[in-house]
């Protein structure tokens, strides 16, 4: 009877153990199911490279060009942004400051990481944008970036965390070879520390691109939702995420429109994917 | 060239001094204005009274029911399939192929963007298992979302029980699951808890994946059974600041206080329960 019980609780367990395989599995696939219907009456390439997106004009025009653009004008911005500050954040928690200040700060780090998304959209939306567009003199605030600044907030925690656990476990040695060859502690930081390090920082970087890629509330809340293709950071864009959250509500469930939601939906769940596989294959290079 | 090499350093970490306060200040600056804008908005009335004149003014407390609903639905479908995962990977797996695709799968899961998750929970359970825009679709939704945070955790808990104890335990004839459920599991706890927190904050504060799947407009009533719709504190919070004109900013600050305090305090409570656990550890 105890070896009957035992077996199903194996069991169960290596059935919830494979629970993350057959989700992503099943979130790929309802996407493919979904928004592959689209492609039945638009064709893929002129999806992806349409100039124009104008879902419910008839006929649709459906070109995610535009929301592709203002993706990549916002991740841009926002990765300028946080990448140097996020890294040098990083090298002051893990080797600068006294381990009580270190204790603070990384807590700290971690409470920026867990305000919700759309309250940092609704700070950025009665802060920032008024500033935004008194500093350059613009008809509105909600411009590409505005969305990058708040952006580059939500992916500076992670940032900061997976580069500060890559200056961390850089073996002991190594600094202390450089400190007994007479380098100051910067030297050691910048010509032995960093380099060591470097494939966790760059998967840091990457998993902090990731985020602002898949980021939604914020975005949609403030960068102020105009899906034509941007000529300057100045202006207000439409991101691929803001483009689902926004306009699933009034999409018909089975319509053209739904299905290219779906689709977008596809495209940015293949780039968190490729980021998250390569990002994870440079911290399995460091060990 | 020493003076140099010094004086280099000084400038070097005066950046990166710099760096550290230009995030620091603004998230400390966040935080005061939310609490100083927000604190007058927040009596009773604004925590018990229902949302009223096209939510401008009342209260928030079916919103509030809302979330709290949602967010013990997500846990209940999440910490069962993510505690049992976890102890696969800790105690059962070994290191091989399948081993290292369920730890890419966990860190996909994590990476995929919060709007996708929306769009898989509303073709799932909301259209393919017709359980409509519902409770059930959005808990089940959110707790997919945090399963990976569940996993990640408790394996780290798990993990870090000494490798003795359980020889100990299964050298007296104790069976395998037997260790862990007696001597692995308890020894375990305080890092399952905060794995188990850290999911209930992120789930009540995630808005994307609510957006479709179980998210009302505007419901003055408290819903009735899982497969009602409700009012939730994040959607609640993007409709008062973005889709109905003329909100008194009070009750907007207000709203962001109630939910950013849910959220920050849960976190802060793991903190406080990891940080407490780690100067406890006697091995």
């Amino acid at each position: 009877m105890r070896k009957f019980k035992e077996f199903i609780i194996e069991k169960l367990i290596l059935f919830c153990g494979l629970a993350s395989i057959f989700f992503v599995v099943l979130i790929f696939l309802f996407l493919l199911k979904e928004g592959l219907t689209v492609f039945k009456t638009v064709n893929p390439f002129k999806f992806l490279f349409g100039k124009n997106w104008y879902p419910i004009s008839e006929p649709a025009q459906l070109g995610i060009l535009p929301l592709i653009l203002g993706s990549l004008l916002v991740t841009v911005g926002a990765a300028v942004i946080s990448i140097p500050i996020g890294v040098a954040c990083a090298i002051y928690i893990a080797e600068v400051t006294p381990l009580k200040i270190k204790e603070i700060l990384k807590a700290g780090i971690e409470l920026l990481a867990a305000i919700p998304s759309v309250v940092l959209g609704f700070i950025g939306m009665v802060t920032l944008v008024p500033w935004v567009k008194s500093i350059f003199k613009l008809p509105t605030g909600l411009t590409a970036l505005s969305g990058s600044i708040m952006l580059a907030f939500m992916a500076i925690p992670t940032i900061v965390s997976i580069a500060e656990d890559a200056l961390y476990s850089v073996p002991k040695s190594y600094k202390e070879g450089a400190l007994a060859l007479g380098a100051t502690h910067w030297q050691t930081i910048w010509r032995v520390m960093l380099p060591a390090a470097s494939s966790g920082i760059l998967a840091a970087v990457m998993l902090g691109i990731g985020r602002v890629i898949g980021e939604t509330m914020a975005v949609m809340m403030i960068t102020g939702n105009a899906a034509v293709i941007p000529h300057s950071i100045l202006q207000p864009v439409r991101t691929l995420t803001a483009t689902i959250a926004a306009e699933m509500g009034e999409a018909v469930v089975g319509s053209e429109h739904f299905f290219a939601l779906f689709a977008i939906g596809i495209v940015l769940f293949m780039i968190s994917f490729a980021i998250n596989v390569t990002a994870d294959l440079f911290l399995h290079k460091k060990k | 060239m020493m003076i140099n090499s010094k004086r280099a350093e000084k400038i070097a970490f005066f950046f990166l001094f710099l760096a550290t306060l230009l995030i620091v200040v603004p998230v400390g600056m966040i935080i005061v204005i939310i609490i100083q804008k927000g604190l007058p908005a927040i009596n009773w009335q604004f925590l018990s009274d229902i949302p009223r004149q096209g939510m401008r003014a009342g209260g928030i407390f079916p919103v509030i029911v809302g979330t709290v609903y949602l967010v013990l639905g997500a846990i209940a479908f999440a910490l069962p399939i993510g505690l049992l995962a976890a102890i696969y990977l800790s105690e059962h797996a070994r290191d091989n192929l399948l081993n290292r695709l369920i730890k890419l799968a966990i860190v996909n899961l994590a990476g995929v963007p919060s709007v996708v998750y929306g769009l898989f929970g509303l073709a799932l359970f909301v259209v393919f298992f017709k359980f409509g825009a519902s409770i059930l679709s959005g808990s089940l939704t959110l707790g997919i979302m945090i399963l990976p945070i569940i996993i990640t955790t408790s394996r780290e808990a798990l993990e870090s029980v000494p490798y003795s104890f359980r020889e100990v335990s299964l050298s007296l004839g104790a069976s395998k699951w037997q260790t862990i459920r007696r001597i692995v599991l308890p020894n375990a706890i305080p890092g399952i808890l905060t794995g188990t927190i850290l999911g209930l904050g992120r789930a009540a504060g995630e808005t994307a994946p609510i957006l479709f799947t179980v998210a009302a407009f505007y419901l003055p009533q408290l819903p009735k059974s899982i497969f009602d719709q409700a009012m939730a504190l994040p959607y609640h919070l993007y409709v008062i600041s973005t889709q109905v004109p003329n909100v008194d900013e009070k009750i907007r600050y207000g709203t962001a206080l109630v939910l950013l305090t849910l959220v920050l305090f849960m976190n802060l409570v793991a903190i406080i329960i990891r940080y407490r656990f780690r100067k406890k550890k006697k091995w």
